[in-house]
């Protein structure tokens, strides 16, 4: 692993990567309880996971080049750990939400490739009938509550699906992500403070991926941390190396005990990189250097760090990586095809699930306003 | 004349002023090093330096509220939201504060601020990134709400209403900014409060604003094409405060109306408008007034949908005519 440091002007969130070390590829964070209990097709799985997440986004970008995507398009290439290792810790009553960057959270929570892809494409056969686009994806049986498009907007629901957690006695957590944009809504500081004051198993994560469209975290954020913030708040907090995957899982999963065992939120700022600009149509060519996102790419890619560690366990050859490559590519081929072929909804869908009563003629009988029917 | 973008209309008008007047400052989401979300600041931060053209952190309630809070001490603050779709943070900047601020003070205060930004469905990012909020902003006295259709209004407008002094919401649309049409150079105000006739015509008063004034032109013409028909298209431009002379005037002269907006018809702007018609000229009406409006729903992504059915569009707009001249 290559020490490098990448440019002078780079956000904070470069620190955080400064973790690996140059003889063993294998991270220390290899050794925590959760990862040294991990079976080695559990391993392959969330590398299969990761894969799948940067192919399925490439299958996506050129689709928005040949038109057939409208919109915008925020691509998750370069962070796939981190909602691969977060998910990965998840249990039967722990939930999440995030913001429109949410192709990687869909894949992670078990979306299949085919109804996200044919949401991007705006096509019935999406996940919310293409109504909602590549920003608003929802799996709500998969305890995923969507993608969502004002910048911490979904920071108080995910705190409101953690108090209902407990206020059903569940034991269970909900992780509400956000960029370091974010943090500066009110909204995130006021549900911050909800959180702490009556003990809500949330844990918010910012995905401190350095940059918030052409804003640099530097020129966005007062004081010298984002997750120190929390402090003020009486919460716990911590920074993760986002590149990790192991230190992902193991970082998240203590944030989830304490909500568990104390009901208590924390922070977590996981610090990652995208290689992509912010949307598609973002050139990406006036507020950073080329040489910043290739040295990123070289030394601290997700993906390849995650299989040269798989390697080195021996429980990953080159040719078995090459051939999740491979079938991952042809999924997202495939995904694409049958977006392709799908109707798109009608103009009579435009004007339905806007009501419930509309959507669900038999529920309206066995409410009030019917009984002199 | 010199035929220039609706993009680069508005850059030249905040150029111009900002200028004329050290106190005019322009302040938002990238809108100096990235030259604004949509380049309509382009230039600028170099011309006038980091003083003047301020990148803010994404924090709408935040910065909205200081640049209200400079205004009261006599800056006049140009503050652009990335998209009007997220005024919804600011509102109670907004609402609570620069509509009430004047008044509360028994007119002690001015408050010259801009807030300006994108507005409008039809470019298929979804129902959270369409709102189009000028009937929303119009109920709230205090507040004057502009929308340029053509980019000779664009920069006439944008410019009265940086030396307004009261609070102007200041609604573009992301489909016109590549628009051209011929800008004079230079000294050019649109006041605010006056609508404009963009056709005139003798058969039906067609009465629009933004985006839905250029659909309706084209309807306009077919309607003369096809069916002989000679439809007066007058364009609001501002929607508060409302020039109800030249609408009253129009329909006196035509006695029928279509209403058109991109908005949703529940409360929306054209409801208030046939309010108006049906009070003060009521006896002047051929036949009743019909409207075409967005669907009424929330904005839909599906790119095949959205912008040929939702919206208006000349097909429904053309539909609609002939049944108010039936
Ligand atoms: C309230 C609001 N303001 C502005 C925007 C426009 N916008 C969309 S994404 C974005 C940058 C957010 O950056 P960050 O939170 O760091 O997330 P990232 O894109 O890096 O994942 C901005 C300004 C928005 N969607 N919502």
């Amino acid at each position: 692993m290559s020490k490098k440091t990448a440019a002078n002007n780079e956000p904070k969130a470069a620190d955080g990567a400064k973790a690996e070390e140059a003889a063993n590829p294998i991270s220390a964070a290899a050794q925590a309880p959760i990862n040294a209990k991990l079976k080695p097709e559990a391993r392959i799985e969330l590398f299969r996971t990761m894969v799948r997440i940067r192919r399925f986004e490439e299958r996506c970008l050129r689709a928005y080049q040949q038109g057939k995507i409208g919109g915008f398009l925020h691509l998750y290439i370069g962070q796939e750990a981190v909602a691969t290792g977060c998910v990965s810790v998840l249990g039967d009553n722990d939930h999440l939400i995030t913001a429109y960057r949410d192709h990687g959270h869909g894949l992670a929570v078990g979306m299949s490739m085919n109804e996200m892809m044919a949401e991007n494409y705006g096509k019935a056969t999406g996940c919310s009938k293409g109504k909602g686009g590549s920003m608003h994806y929802f799996a709500p049986d998969k305890n995923f509550w969507g993608g969502h498009g004002i910048v911490g907007g979904q920071i108080p629901l995910g705190t409101g699906i953690a108090f209902a957690l407990k206020y059903k006695g569940l034991k269970g957590a909900c992780l509400a992500f956000m960029g370091d944009g974010a943090v500066n809504q009110g909204a995130v500081h006021e549900a911050y403070n909800l959180a702490a004051l009556w003990d809500i198993p949330v844990v918010f994560i910012i995905e401190n991926n350095g940059y918030s469209m052409g804003t640099s975290q530097t020129r966005s954020s007062a004081g010298e941390s984002l997750a120190k913030r929390a402090e003020g708040y009486g919460m716990t907090w911590g920074i993760c190396n986002g590149h990790d995957l192991y230190e992902v899982r193991d970082k998240v999963a203590a944030a989830i005990q304490l909500a568990h065992e104390k009901s208590r939120p924390s922070v977590l700022e996981i610090r990652t990189y995208r290689y992509r600009g912010h949307s598609v149509s973002d050139p990406d060519s006036t507020y950073r250097r080329k040489s910043e996102v290739e040295d990123y790419r070289r030394t601290k890619d997700p993906l390849q760090l995650f299989q040269t560690s798989l390697i080195a366990e021996g429980v990953l050859d080159e040719e078995k990586a090459a051939k999740i490559d491979a079938e991952a590519r042809a999924e997202a081929d495939a995904a694409a095809d049958f977006a392709d072929a799908s109707p798109p909804p009608t103009v009579e869908d435009i004007s339905k699930d806007i009501y419930w009563e509309q959507d669900a003629p038999a529920d309206q009988r066995t409410k009030g306003r019917l009984l002199f029917d | 004349m010199p035929v220039i973008t609706y993009r680069e209309a508005l850059n030249q008008a905040l150029a111009e002023e900002l200028d004329r007047d050290p106190n005019v400052i322009l302040m938002g989401e990238e809108v100096g090093q990235f030259n604004g979300a949509y380049k309509v600041s382009e230039g600028l931060l170099e011309r006038f330096g980091s003083k003047r053209i301020l990148d803010t952190p994404i924090s709408e309630a935040g910065f909205i509220g200081l640049g209200l809070g400079a205004s009261m001490l006599g800056l006049r603050p140009v503050m652009e939201l990335m998209f009007w779709s997220f005024y919804s943070v600011a509102f109670d900047q907004i609402l609570n504060n620069a509509a009430n601020v004047r008044y509360m003070s028994g007119g002690l205060i001015h408050c010259p601020i801009v807030i300006r930004g994108p507005a409008n469905g039809g470019t298929n990012v979804g129902a959270t990134h369409s709102h189009t909020p000028e009937n929303i902003c119009a109920h709230h006295p205090g507040v004057k709400v502009v929308v340029a259709a053509t980019p000779a209004d664009a920069k006439g407008l944008l410019k009265s209403a940086i030396r307004d002094n009261d609070p102007v919401m200041f609604m573009e649309n992301t489909i016109l900014y590549n628009d051209k049409g011929e800008v004079p150079d230079g000294e050019h105000l649109v006041p605010i409060g006056l609508a404009d006739i963009k056709r005139s015509g003798t058969d039906l008063t067609i009465v629009a604003h933004g985006r839905a004034v250029l659909t309706s032109l084209k309807a306009a013409e077919q309607l003369q094409a096809e069916h002989k028909i000679s439809a007066e298209v007058v364009d609001l431009r501002s929607i508060r405060p409302l020039d109800e002379e030249t609408i009253l005037k129009s329909v006196r002269k035509t006695h029928r109306v279509l209403l058109v907006e991109e908005n949703k018809p529940f409360c929306g702007v054209d409801a208030q408008i046939s309010y108006l018609i049906q009070e003060k000229a009521f006896d002047d009406l051929d036949a009743p007034i019909k409207r075409v409006s967005a669907i009424d729903a929330p904005q839909i992504y599906a790119p095949a949908l959205e912008r040929e059915h939702q919206l208006p569009n000349p097909a429904r707009i053309l539909k609609a005519a002939l049944e108010v001249l039936r």
